[in-house]
């Protein structure tokens, strides 16, 4: 297979590889001769496995991204941050309430936050990450719940919060607290499992599975379709 | 398009105002679907299914004379990366009531309902190859079915999953997912679920592929990723037992010949252990790695057909294997990304595929398998594609209808992750179109499983991508996520009742030496040997598989 891309220099952790320009992070580090256990995933920027911090050559600034979705640069220093050591509390959901205190209550490192901003600029999904820890703060569970809605829990906000925040736990509760208690059920749900277990749709799933492939066939052909 | 620079290269720009100037004649028209016989022959002449020379008979085991795919034979046709004198037995490193194999949405959940239904959470183990959470489930996009519309039925979901599933489906697996289907929304927005709904507080509900209802409840374009960080924060509050980056590699039988645990390989120091177990339920997923027919994939690094492998050493019937699915849309530019998933749900919201002409050539919520023999022919059999630079083919797929159709700002809302993953390659999906082609999505077959999730084999129950029957020949869009949690569920509570009244005899391997002894009768001669546990994509074959397709 031919790759005609521009070779590029990059570092991982430490060591000089060169690859073609055009790869993402990952795929860099596979072809440079890294076999992933930790630190790939989904390989789709849905999981958060391949947290990574990066430098690029003469800067002095760290900068985060997934590995799957960042394509290389001529020097680029890179280290993976596969798992982060942050504490997780537990609880019953059910036994909360969606107070103005309950996050707080029980995350209070959220009370050290310094408002640097520095979290925002770490997420690799431009989430607005200094505002829904200022909102759970305030306990606003609704806006804390939907500007973290998109975390992919990567770690990344965690590993450089100076006040040692975990921010995607934090978001994890509000937006549980939220969906439960304040979003609440479709009572259309709860009718129709009701309906379910009355038994209502026995006759007609069970008239179904009686039928020949035939007359199975010509009911699915000719059903109605009520897409709008 | 005035100034905004396009993402895509120079030589794509006569093809892409084509695009821009049939848009606005396309709003609200759409290609008429195919009758009966018209999707028959196209799956004949186009889907890859359909390409005998793809595939070979099973020459070992109970399902011998199968069909499947070459490259699901060669894992089922090698042998064991263990040896059974090579395992210590009597030394058990984890003795428990139920084993759960595989932490994607069926396990988490087989072991939420396997705590509810009585088991300490101590007395139960996720194993899982690699975190807790990462599979298949977390990277779902569009969204899950299950019929709770008022003007909608399960009766009305039955029909659209087995005429969609080609009438091969077992039915009774179906009649479970359809009836439990309305009962797995309410569970998810009781553990707190962020679902997609409209002001009045119902769902937002969507269509997808064969479905004849609106039925598609989402979470935005996140929607596996939201319900699968929940069941792993329920699996962590309620404090069940969990080992990561450990993959079992075959199970452990018992002299009664019933499942007794399994043999696990600790991926950090290369150390075999043995869990001893009541009840075991595997949930390992599918097998996209595998690539088969060379596809690009849409699947989790993780994805390589382990669960099948170890169920049919174990003895369990496999059942519809022959079948894969492909979903129609996957990126095929940029490079970077080719192969990932474009969600179904954009159609559902009225992008449309067009060909480099602009035109529209297929009906767009076809089921998946047609639609994607449709984007085949227009690209191999009318050769009405666009050439990507690496030499691959695709048609557009024009997402800036989506906020026509559903005003500005839809986009980014509904599909955040889409937008995101895009724009970071330089593509704006609210002014310019995708390309996308055909990509490896799904498992329709795998192990046989009852509506108990029992499979042939006693002790082994199976749920999610790895078991077969459910969805028979093709599955239709949302009903992955919801098969998951129904047979999840399913599975962690008869897992847990077995568990009860269970016990354990003398451990032994000697499923695997008379597997071993079936391969010699049938004539296989190979030095493969499976699980896979990892895909390899070292050195060159990075290159190869970002480049190479059809």
């Amino acid at each position: 297979m031919e790759n005609n891309a521009e070779i590029v220099t990059i570092y991982v952790m430490g060591k000089k590889h060169n690859v073609p320009g055009d790869l993402t992070i990952m795929k860099a580090m596979e072809y440079a001769g890294h076999q992933f256990t930790r630190g790939a995933g989904c390989r789709g920027g849905y999981c958060g496995a391949c947290a990574t911090l990066y430098r690029k050559k003469g800067s002095y600034k760290l900068e985060g991204a997934l590995a799957c979705q960042k394509i290389v640069e001529d020097g680029m220093y890179i280290a993976q941050i596969p798992f982060n050591p942050a504490e997780k509390t537990t609880y019953s959901l059910d036994e909360l309430r969606p107070d103005a205190n309950t996050i707080l209550e029980y995350y209070p490192e959220l009370s050290r936050c310094l408002a640097c901003n520095t979290c925002t600029k770490a997420c690799p999904q431009d989430i607005m990450v200094m505002d829904y820890v200022q909102a759970s703060l305030r306990g606003d569970i609704e806006q804390a719940a939907k500007l973290s809605f998109d975390c992919i829990s990567c770690g990344l906000c965690a590993v450089r919060c100076p006040a040692e925040i975990v921010p995607y736990n934090v978001g994890q509760l509000a937006r549980r607290l939220y969906a439960r208690y304040v979003d609440g059920p479709s009572q259309h749900v709860l009718d129709r499992v009701k309906e379910v277990e009355e038994g209502k749709f026995d006759e007609g799933i069970k008239e179904l599975k009686n039928m020949d492939k035939a007359a199975l066939q010509e009911r699915y052909e000719t059903r109605e379709k009520i897409l709008e | 398009m005035s100034d905004y620079e396009s993402g895509y290269p120079d030589y794509m720009r006569e093809s892409l105002e084509k695009v821009a100037a049939t848009r606005a004649s396309r709003v609200g028209k759409s290609f008429k679907a195919m009758t009966a016989e018209e999707k028959d022959k196209i799956l004949r002449d186009f889907h890859p299914d359909w390409k005998m020379d793809q595939k070979r008979g099973l020459k070992v085991g109970p399902s011998k004379g199968q069909l499947m795919p070459h490259e699901v034979v060669d894992i089922l046709e090698a042998h064991s990366i263990i040896k059974p004198e090579d395992i210590d037995l009597s030394s058990i490193d984890y003795d428990i009531d139920v084993l759960i194999i595989g932490a994607g949405g069926a396990g988490l959940s087989a072991a939420i309902l396997a705590h509810d239904s009585g088991i300490g959470p101590d007395k139960i183990l996720i194993v899982q190859k690699l975190r807790l959470g990462d599979a298949n489930s977390k990277m779902s996009q569009g969204g899950i079915q299950a019929a709770d519309a008022p003007n909608d039925s399960p009766t009305i979901h039955y029909l659209d999953i087995i005429g969609g599933g080609h009438y091969e489906n077992k039915p009774e697996l179906v009649e479970a997912m359809v009836n439990d289907g309305p009962d797995v929304i309410k569970w998810h927005e009781e553990l707190g679920v962020l679902y997609d709904k409209l002001e009045d507080g119902t769902m937002q509900l969507a269509p997808g592929g064969g479905t004849s209802r609106l039925r598609m409840h989402s979470c935005k374009d996140y929607t596996g990723m939201e319900i699968t960080r929940i069941l792993m924060d329920e699996v962590l509050n309620r404090q069940i037992g969990y080992v990561e980056f450990t993959s079992a590699v075959e199970f452990v039988m018992d002299d009664k010949g019933q499942v007794a645990g399994a043999v696990l390989f600790d991926m950090d120091s290369d150390e075999y252990k043995i869990a001893r177990a009541k009840s075991t339920i595997l949930a390992t997923g599918g097998f996209g790695r595998l690539h088969i027919q060379s596809f690009e994939t849409t699947n989790h690094y993780g994805a390589t057909g382990d669960g099948i492998i170890m169920a049919y050493r174990a003895g369990a019937n496999l059942i519809h294997l022959d079948s894969t699915q492909f979903h129609p849309t996957g990126s095929a530019y940029p490079e970077q990304i080719v192969g990932q998933l474009c969600t179904e749900k954009l159609r559902g919201r009225g992008a449309q595929p067009v060909n480099v002409d602009g035109e529209l050539f297929v009906y767009p919520l076809e089921t998946r398998d047609v639609e994607a023999s449709a984007l085949i022919r227009e690209c191999f059999g009318r050769e009405n594609g666009v050439t990507t630079p690496s030499g691959m083919k695709g048609v557009w797929l024009d997402t800036p209808l989506i906020d026509i159709i559903n005003g500005e700002g839809t986009i980014e809302r509904e599909f955040a992750a889409m937008f995101r993953n895009y724009n970071k390659f330089g593509i704006d999906i609210r002014k310019e179109p995708m390309l996308v082609f055909p990509t490896l999505h799904y498992q329709n077959g795998g192990v046989e499983i009852n509506v108990r999730c029992e499979t042939s084999v006693p002790g082994l129950f199976a749920a999610g991508e790895v078991c077969g029957g459910v969805h028979g020949k093709n599955r239709l869009m949302g009903n992955s996520q919801l098969d998951l949690y129904v047979f999840g569920r399913r599975a962690g509570k008869a897992g847990a009742e077995r568990a009860k009244t269970t016990k354990i005899g003398k451990l032994n391997l000697d499923h695997l030496k008379r597997y071993e002894k079936g391969l010699k009768e049938g004539g296989v001669e190979t030095t493969r040997k499976s699980p896979m546990l990892l895909p390899e994509y070292r050195g060159e074959k990075t290159l190869e598989h970002q480049l190479k397709l059809l």
